[in-house]
């Protein structure tokens, strides 16, 4: 039974640190950790529920904002859409998609279209890779929990 | 006012008087956090809130000035008869849509009543001529963002020294 929650402990560990070192995250989803707490304990995993919901939401505003089948593209809206989402992504520690974003918004300032439409595919790609990665981190605590073990702090150096 | 030593009373004038009180503890800032952004907003108010304040958010600067009760003359009267608690500190994003940050914190040092009240603003940009700008326009302090928990702690320090 230990043995069991020991060892999820050990991959929980070993795979929040394999998300900090492939770049997916970094210290503001430590912060980010800290502010959970027995009164809140799913806090973390409320607000990355909402950036993602917010990554659909603006993604549809810049491809459509980059549809150039209705004129003439605006880059000041597509712009505008990735200014909050590199917001969105800084605030939450999504490290990948915060370096797409200022990216994207150089290609953005520079009216670049292929480079914006580049940008576009590669954000959309990198929030849904990080989703699913949050998620498989979000079961293993889950399984800790329902084994009755604690989920161990992970400090990255 | 509140009776107490220091605290609350003295950042502000008498625009609001004991029967607003609703549970504020007269050593628990109040803060009225504004950003446009959900996200930001949701972690401002945890951050405030796990660091012992009472949190009020808005979502943009007019917003933040009809719950100060600078909205308009009819609305000033309304704060009053709404029992809105004291603020004793205002943190705001600069890049906001509409009405920025910088233009809040204009409107609040306008005002006769509200002009004591401390402003801060947070950015992602730390640009000098932007962080100048805010501080020479009273801006009590300009922060980086996002926003954490020991920024969060500077800052009740800085604001309860600057109080007594």
């Amino acid at each position: 039974m230990n043995a069991g929650i020991a060892q999820l402990q050990m991959q929980f560990r070993d795979y929040t640190i394999s998300l900090y070192q492939q770049g997916f995250l970094d210290d503001q989803f430590t912060e980010l950790k800290k502010l959970q707490d027995d009164g809140s304990p799913d806090f973390v995993a409320e607000v990355l529920s909402l950036f993602f919901e917010d990554c659909v939401k603006l993604i549809g505003n810049m491809a459509r904002a980059l549809d150039k089948s209705t004129g003439t593209v605006d880059f000041s809206q597509v712009g505008a859409s990735v200014h909050q989402l590199k917001g969105s992504s800084s605030s939450v520690g999504a490290k990948r998609v915060k370096g797409l974003c200022v990216t994207f918004k150089e290609y953005c300032e520079a009216q670049n279209y292929e480079g914006c439409v580049r940008c576009l595919q590669q954000v959309d790609i990198e929030y849904k890779t990080l989703k699913t990665k949050l998620q498989d981190m979000f079961n293993l605590e889950k399984q800790i929990v329902q084994a009755g073990g604690v989920v161990p702090q992970v400090d990255i150096d | 006012m509140n009776g107490s030593g220091g605290s609350c009373s003295s950042l502000m004038e008498v625009a609001y008087d004991d029967d607003h009180h609703h549970g504020h503890h007269d050593d628990e800032l109040h803060v009225l956090a504004v950003d446009d952004n959900l996200i930001d907003r949701k972690l401002v108010e945890k951050l405030l809130k796990i660091s012992s304040c009472k949190v009020t958010t808005a979502e943009n600067g007019i917003r933040a000035l009809e719950y100060l009760g600078l909205g308009d003359q009819n609305q000033h009267i309304d704060a009053l008869t709404n029992n809105v608690m004291k603020v004793n500190l205002i943190i705001t994003d600069y890049c906001m849509p509409g009405m920025t940050g910088f233009e809040l914190l204009k409107k609040v040092k306008e005002s006769s009543n509200l002009k004591e009240v401390p402003v801060v603003i947070v950015s992602s940009e730390n640009i000098p001529t932007r962080v100048n700008k805010c501080l020479a326009s009273g801006a009590q302090m300009f922060m980086q963002k996002p926003l954490k928990l020991a920024d969060v702690e500077k800052l009740k320090c800085h604001l309860m020294n600057c109080r007594s």
